[in-house]
């Protein structure tokens, strides 16, 4: 299996192709197409896992045979095969959650927008898999202008926040891009290995420092750091619920990977911590986003925007334990990669199936919906609970490690403000959980049922809310399961992958 | 410690609540069959606890080791003396709870019920997780899972007011469980063996500057003492006290404080040792804070007309008994404190369940409308005052010999002041609690319509507890 680092990306780009043209003239092979077009490419990464943890070495593949600082290269070492694994995996589950809900929302353009989604997905795996800093900007052009795209079709208000991510998205893909250029005239290569390399031969010079300032404000934009995370709420917000639910869990998390990588395999150690305060300024402002985005989902009416905010506030967690930088820091932002994409897509997928079960997405609509929906309840709660980082879920571990890893290097204020945030996410995340199984449902016709365990007589007057058929829950909830499962099983996960890759 | 033995008895201990709590649900459209789950779950594990029983008084600790958590932090369950005393009465009294309830629930006729055992039988599970945990990270994993499935039970009615009270129930104990995850990450960062130990593990390993010992003892003790409700972190306790009087009973006797008080047995005893705790003068910030709670709660007590509220404050006060007997540091002071614990467990329940009985029958919480109740509940009340006897330290019950025991434990270590303390706080527990027999027994009130006794159902669990 040489061709492994390839056969990732690969099978997404060709359906991508393909997806539209059986649009035209076969619509129903679309959905099964795109489907086992996901599915090959999880599997490959799941066999690229496989073996790089059993070989304990990187994967290389060189395009069409032309040999590294010339070709291109791809590279799938322990931390890429994870990354590319949970996100096709996750892409996967929502993906079949969200038929129904994309057969609605992209009616009659149903090839294109498949056409999307696999060119969304095929542009992040192939962040994920290259080891060429240039090949990391196409990838992530293809794989933005597909979300502009796909944000577009929420009608109206879509559309403008399709336009707002759209331009800050090409401010942040254009400052990576003079990032990566601004290296290039210190090392004249763009392959990843090559360009360690070189700089790690050569003095510190400001063409570099210049090169990282920009490249990490690139990604910032792209992985929603505060203050440049403007374009993610209404993006979340207003993009169609097949779409959020599929961008939420995964497009940041991409671009939180491409950091890791700048700190892991770019620039020399120690390099962005003492030469260039990357470190500082992403500990500082990944707290500051916590807190913000903590602070600003308890504000919101909107399910929906609510869990943007979160997720604002989550990855300001990830920057921070990518700031910290140590070996355990970036394990435990790599492991809050994992757990933030189980946990916001099931989340999200609650969300989608509450729009489609109960018609509402705002927060204060959502009495007695506990009853009525108890899976997609249920998953929200477990969710939730793994949002607050309660053990044993996967939300725990990873501010465990980050705890850990703050405590290391004596940054105190970095755990007190880490435990702050948990305790704001849960005053959020238990408000709409009051909101689903406490508030008193609303009264359709007749009396309200007091106490009658039965459901039989409570269905007649629900007003019509009622479970998302079994193709909706069952992906949700196998995603809830994960992120206790793996909780209970981060071990594994820490060091049979994170730590020999790091 | 002694001996360590392995074996998956403690495993099974906390696994067997977790089985009736997924068979509550199911069981849904069978409430016999529901309940005859709940009380033969209660049953079993009872009798898984007291197969532990031997091995345990031979000081031989049972342990079950499962699944990694953290590098080289496996979550490990012992038996050791102190967790199988905990555990014993969670158990026992879950069998009483669980009889009790079904009297209670129907009676009353509330709503999802099968939520309520769920969650009930969850809650136990956690609470005897709490009492076998064998390090720092299996005790805060039971004790916030113990939070999390004690959630449900307070809010259970579902009233605003059941709703604000289980806003205020979060906020306390999950930021006293983040002071708990801050700690034990800081001891996972260093690499300490954070496996309790009697006489503590901090004192032999001496890494920390006085500065880290004291930030941590007050992340663990402050963990702790939110759940054993020492001032100022008890308001979270009267306030839960909307839920339906089992889940009170449980907060109260069998899982929620009791967690805390044992927590604070681990932290003082098994994490910081005596002699450590002596050495830095820990110890009376300790005593000062739940000596002054001792008193405080038992005058605010006499105060509240509403019984469930008296109780409430009732149990502030003993919590700090306890609190305070451990912190007392002699080990008479702490045999008495550990005698408290299960004799305040199981004289609460009597107490919290004659509360509910009366409620149930009557639909009357305030002690000024329970006059010549004793007249119509004579068993109810007769266990009721029977529990106030004990409860006010009169021999021979078994809340005379801790008392006894704490005072003397008191006295050894030369604290003859807290001595003092307890005496005083006795009296004022006769104040509170006396009045309400003598008013059930003594006064005729001519308005005072029939009720008669309570469901068997709920007597015989009240009469079985003292």
């Amino acid at each position: 299996m040489e061709h492994l680092p390839i056969l990732i990306p690969l099978p997404l780009l060709a359906a991508s192709l393909v997806v539209p043209l059986a649009g035209l003239w076969a619509p129903r092979a679309v959905f099964p197409l795109s489907v086992a077009a996901i599915a090959l490419s999880a599997a490959m990464s799941a066999l690229a896992l496989a073996e790089v943890v059993a070989e304990g070495e990187a994967l290389r593949y060189t395009l069409g045979g032309w040999a590294p600082p010339i070709g291109i290269e791809y590279v799938v070492d322990h931390v890429s095969a994870f990354v590319a694994a949970v996100i096709t995996s996750v892409a996967l589950m929502v993906v079949v959650a969200a038929r129904r809900a994309a057969a609605r929302e992209a009616a009659g353009r149903r090839g294109l927008f498949y056409a999307l989604v696999l060119l969304l997905l095929a542009g992040l795996t192939g962040m994920v898999v290259t080891g060429d800093l240039f090949n990391v900007f196409v990838f992530m052009e293809i794989s933005s202008l597909a979300a502009y795209a796909l944000v577009s079709l929420g009608g109206r208000a879509g559309m403008f926040a399709a336009y707002r991510y759209l331009i800050l998205g090409t401010v942040g893909g254009s400052f990576y891009l003079l990032g990566v250029a601004f290296l290039y005239f210190t090392t004249g290569t763009l392959n990843i290995a090559d360009t360690a390399r070189l700089l790690a031969e050569t003095e510190p010079n400001i063409s570099v420092a210049v090169g990282a300032a920009f490249i990490f404000a690139g990604l910032g934009v792209k992985m929603a750091l505060i203050p440049l995370h403007l374009w993610l709420p209404d993006a979340y917000t207003f993009a169609p619920s097949s779409v959020n639910s599929l961008i939420a869990p995964i497009m940041t998390k991409v671009g939180a990977y491409v950091m890791v990588r700048m700190f892991l395999s770019v620039f020399p150690e120690g390099y962005l911590t003492e030469e260039v305060p990357v470190s500082q300024a992403l500990i500082a402002l990944g707290l500051a986003g916590s807190v913000y985005g903590a602070y600003a989902a308890m504000g919101q009416r909107d399910l929906r925007r609510m869990l943007a905010y979160s997720s604002v506030s989550q990855l300001g967690l990830l920057a921070v334990g990518i700031g910290i930088a140590t070996p355990l820091g970036l394990a435990a932002a790599l492991l809050h990669v994992m757990n933030h994409a189980l946990m916001k897509g099931a989340l999200f997928l609650v969300a989608m199936s509450m729009r489609m079960g109960a018609g509402v997405s705002d927060v204060r609509m959502l009495a007695g919906v506990g009853r009525r929906m108890p899976v997609t309840s249920s998953v929200f709660a477990v969710g939730a609970v793994a949002m607050v980082g309660i053990p044993p879920t996967a939300g725990f571990f990873s501010k465990w490690y980050l705890s850990i890893a703050a405590i290391d290097e004596g940054l105190w204020f970095v755990l007190a403000v880490v435990l702050a945030s948990s305790l704001l996410s849960a005053v959020y995340l238990f408000r709409v959980i009051e909101r689903l199984y406490l508030a008193p449902a609303p009264v359709i016709a007749g009396g309200a049922d007091d106490g009658s365990e039965s459901d039989a007589a409570a269905s007649a007057q629900d007003g019509g809310v009622r479970e998302s058929p079994l193709d909706v829950t069952l992906p949700m909830a196998l995603l809830a399961l994960a992120a206790i499962v793996l909780g209970v099983l981060n071990v594994v996960v820490m060091e049979r992958v994170l730590e020999p890759g790091l | 410690m002694g001996e360590v033995i392995s074996s998956p008895l403690p495993f099974l201990v906390v696994l067997a609540p977790l089985i009736v709590a997924a068979a509550a649900p199911m069981l849904g459209r069978w409430p016999n069959a529901r309940e005859g789950v709940s009380i033969a779950g209660a049953l079993a594990t009872l009798g898984l606890v007291a197969a532990l029983l031997p091995d345990a008084l031979e000081g031989k600790a049972a342990t079950a080791s499962l699944v990694e958590l953290s590098p080289g932090i496996e979550v490990t369950l012992r038996a050791d003396a102190a967790g199988m005393l905990f555990a014993l009465l969670a158990s026992f009294l879950w069998v009483l709870a669980a009889v009790y309830s079904i009297g209670y629930m129907r009676g009353l006729e509330e709503q999802k019920q099968s939520r309520f055992y769920a969650a009930f039988a969850l809650s136990v599970g956690a609470a005897l997780g709490v009492a076998f945990a064998a390090n720092l990270l299996t005790f805060v994993l039971f004790y916030e899972l113990l939070t999390l499935f004690t959630y449900p039970l307070v809010v259970h009615r579902e009233t605003p007011e059941a709703v604000r009270a289980g806003r205020k129930y979060l906020a306390y104990t999950l930021t006293g469980g983040l002071a708990l995850i801050g700690a034990a990450a800081w001891l996972a960062m260093l690499g300490v063996d954070a496996s309790f130990r009697a006489g503590g593990f901090l004192g032999e390993q001496r890494w920390w500057t006085d500065g880290q010992l004291w930030a941590l003892f007050f992340l663990l003790v402050g963990g702790v003492g939110v759940k054993a409700a020492v001032m100022p972190m008890h308001s979270w306790l009267p306030a839960a006290m909307v839920a339906p009087t089992p889940v009170s009973a449980l907060l109260h006797a069998v899982a929620v404080v009791k967690a805390g008080v044992f927590g604070m047995v681990r932290v003082l005893i098994f994490v910081f040792g005596a002699d450590l705790l002596r050495d830095m003068g820990a110890w009376q910030v300790i005593a000062a804070a739940s000596g002054a709670t001792l008193i405080l709660a038992s005058f605010l007590a006499l105060r509240h007309d509403n019984l469930k509220r008296r109780l409430a404050y009732s149990t502030i006060s003993h919590l700090s008994y306890i609190v305070l007997g451990v912190a007392l540091l002699g080990p008479l002071a702490l045999t008495g404190a550990l005698l408290h614990m299960v004799g305040h467990g199981v004289t609460k329940i009597t107490l919290f369940f004659c509360a509910g009985a009366i409620h149930v029958r009557t639909h009357r919480d305030q002690v000024s409308g329970m006059a010549g109740i004793g007249r119509q509940m004579p068993i109810t009340m007769g266990a009721f005052a029977l529990a106030s006897l004990s409860m006010v330290g009169i021999p021979p019950f078994i809340l005379f010999t801790s008392k006894w025991y704490l005072g003397w434990g008191a006295a050894e270590v030369g604290q003859q002041a807290f001595l003092i303390l307890y005496m005083v706080s006795g009296v004022l527990s006769a104040a509170y609690l006396f009045p309400i027999v003598i008013r059930a027994f003594g006064e005729r009130s001519p308005a005072f319509p029939r009720f008669g006794e309570a469901d068997a159902r709920m007597v015989v669990p009240i009469a079985s507890g003292e």
